[in-house]
């Protein structure tokens, strides 16, 4: 992969990803508004916003789920389309979604390998389990994820395991340059969360991989990530690093936007506006909480 | 919540006596097993295990029963009830994995015959005719897959609506009038004229799809597909292009089914019920531990269960019990069938083993624990 490294400029600020412009609506429904992003090498970015701001929708943008509207993608500053879930791997993106993609009925090992099988016999593709399952226990020895058997079908493993087996199955891509993760942490334990967290920033420090994380604990986000977005209703309207903002401050600032929804909502129904942000409010107060 | 020690995370301890090998016993909480090749043998084929012994059990019953049972002339007569039953549910068992299901199949079996005929009468050579009709049934398939599919229709309609369609073409085209089927000589006994060409035909198609559904990517993408669409399309399998071509799929074998069936009965009749041939095909996958749910079903457990119908159906003819007996043991076969594949699911692939049924299945087949829920 990217043979042409060496040509492109060392740059101060090495933006393995940039989005421009991007615009995306589901018929009258406008989910994203110009949204520009950027993402640096070897960066975790936390992506934060409230339900149907927009966030699920950027990264099946970036995964080649969805096409946008209008807008551009640069991957290394050069410009890149990607016409499908195949494209966007090829171009070293990787997803861990929010079910995980993991299909219960097949064992870990072809989970590992969904839509990668190792195959022979040309256009026949004839299914090489052996090699398969040789790899996936290499693999998952070598990150040290523990699964009690490789052929057991993932419906009888634990959320922590599944969890770990969709992240190791990213992350086991040699062209992996960016990973995405879409709520990784929602309905864990707080061990099993420790768990992942640590899996994740042990990635990142080993390697060279960017990360996106969606997710509505901003405790979490504050322990892994470097750099934090907010996107609200279809915009980004906070980019801050770490160190220039806590998590009182987003927090206050998150509350602030929803008390100024109630206020006078904008769009739909106002039953719905009210109910979804006083379930948010209680959220964020529960992170205060947390965070004390 | 259920308590985890699954997912390990090496402290920077110099452990060095812990280096994965092949040799090293996995690292087992003692609530799995170890997977040795006899045991997973066992684990994947489970369904299928139980359902042959039911084959040999019958065999056994209706061989002390009746003296004309056990013999080389019934041994044909069987073949002929069980290959066209085994033939319907391997068209449908792809099918049922993706959680869908095909009701058109059997009116497909019924026009097959009748197109080969009707090309033949136009003029063109025989077997251009066989692969033409082949090709028209591969298309009719293909409008179910599309429409399914593409138009977001439950395959269920799509395809009633397709049965009565066909069953009204069929009727005008024939004019209500059974046909012979046309050609001679050797083509016609490679064709299913002959005694057992119809079980080698059957045999070798098993053969086929067996494969194709266990060993190869695309068999893998169909049991994705029918797991969990949503989590198959988010890995970049091409949910509607393994959808569309099982329907595809589907019509064919049928459509070979019918053309085999034309020779070896030697008349085409346009008021077979090809609807009733259809649901022994689901009937027999059910039994042969095919989901209707979808994600699970195998071609090799689907062939025993046709060879459960057709020896019951057989047998049934030898020691001459009426065939309304018949359909009685079908529906309760069915349904035993049915709760079986749910208790052995309950008891072994999801993990969680609530009644005592499970608890049973547990025992016999050596579980040293069934994992609890809390």
């Amino acid at each position: 992969m990217m043979p042409n490294v060496a040509t492109k400029a060392p740059t101060d600020v090495e933006d393995v990803l940039r989005i421009e412009d991007i615009s995306m609506s589901f018929g009258p429904v406008t989910a994203l508004r110009n949204v520009d992003l950027h993402l640096r090498r070897g960066e975790v970015l936390g992506l934060v916003g409230d339900n149907g701001a927009g966030k699920s929708t950027l990264v099946k943008i970036l995964t080649g789920l969805y096409k946008p509207d209008h807008g551009r993608i640069y991957l290394d500053g050069e410009e890149v389309r990607f016409r499908s879930v195949q494209d966007a791997r090829e171009h070293g993106i990787e997803t861990v979604f929010q079910d995980l993609a993991l299909v219960d009925e097949l064992s870990v090992y072809h989970n590992l390998f969904l839509n990668r099988e190792h195959t022979v016999g040309g256009w026949f593709r004839f299914l090489k389990n052996r090699s398969m399952r040789a790899a996936a226990r290499r693999y998952l020895d070598e990150i040290d994820v523990d699964v009690p058997s490789i052929d057991v079908p993932v419906a009888k493993l634990s959320g922590g395991q599944r969890q770990a087996i969709a992240v190791a199955r990213a992350t086991r891509q040699k062209n992996i340059r960016i990973l995405l993760l879409d709520e990784p942490l929602a309905a864990m334990g707080a061990k099993e969360t420790s768990l992942i967290i640590q899996l994740i920033k042990g990635l990142c420090h080993q390697t060279d991989i960017s990360v996106i994380v969606i997710d509505h604990n901003y405790t979490h986000l504050f322990e892994v990530c470097d750099r934090i977005n907010v996107i609200q209703q279809g915009r980004v309207t906070l980019d801050k690093n770490l160190s220039e903002i806590t998590l009182e401050e987003l927090i206050e600032l998150m509350v602030q936007s929803y008390r100024r929804e109630i206020a006078q909502p904008a769009t739909g129904t106002f039953s719905e506006v009210s109910i979804e942000t006083s379930i948010e409010v209680t959220v964020a107060n529960q992170s205060v909480q947390d965070a004390d | 919540m259920r308590q985890d020690q699954g997912v390990r995370l090496a402290p920077d301890s110099g452990d060095i006596s812990s280096t994965p090998s092949a040799q090293s016993p996995p690292k087992v909480d003692g609530r799995y097993l170890a997977t040795s090749s006899l045991r997973r043998l066992v684990d994947q084929h489970l369904q299928e295990l139980v359902i042959t012994v039911v084959v040999f059990a019958l065999v056994l019953f209706f061989t002390v029963d009746s003296p004309y049972f056990f013999t080389t002339s019934n041994a044909a007569a069987l073949a002929s009830f069980i290959a066209p039953i085994a033939f319907f549910a391997l068209a449908e068992v792809p099918i049922l994995i993706l959680g869908e299901i095909d009701l058109s199949v059997g009116e497909v079996y019924v026009l097959s015959p009748f197109l080969v005929t009707y090309f033949y009468n136009a003029g063109l050579p025989i077997l251009l005719g066989l692969i033409l009709a082949l090709v028209v049934c591969g298309a009719i398939g293909c409008i179910n897959g599309l429409v399914t599919v593409k138009l977001h229709i439950p395959s269920f309609i799509t395809t009633l609506g397709m049965t009565f369609a066909l069953e009204g073409i069929i009727l005008i085209g024939s004019n209500g009038a059974p046909a012979n089927p046309v050609g001679t000589g050797n083509l016609v006994s490679w064709l299913g004229g002959s005694t057992w060409a119809e079980a080698f035909w059957a045999l070798a198609v098993v053969g086929v799809l067996h494969v194709m559904l266990r060993r190869t990517s695309f068999g893998l993408h169909t049991v994705a597909v029918g797991g969990n669409s949503e989590s198959a399309r988010e890995s970049g399998i091409k949910v509607d292009f393994v959808k569309i071509w099982c329907f595809v799929l589907c019509a064919l074998i049928g459509g070979l089914i019918g053309i085999l069936d034309s020779y070896h009965i030697g008349s085409i009749d346009p008021d077979t019920p090809g609807l009733t041939f259809m649901f022994y095909g689901v009937a027999a996958a059910v039994i042969g531990g095919t989901a209707l749910t979808g994600g699970r079903g195998t071609m090799i457990g689907a062939s025993i269960g046709a060879m459960v119908l057709g020896i019951l159906e057989d047998g049934f003819h030898v020691i001459s019990v009426s065939s309304f007996a018949y359909d009685l043991i079908l529906g309760i076969a069915i349904l035993v069938a049915m709760i079986l594949n749910v208790q052995i699911e309950r008891a072994t692939i999801r993990g969680a083993g609530h009644g005592s049924f499970a608890r049973v299945i547990g025992l016999i087949f050596g579980r040293r624990k069934v994992p609890v829920r809390q």
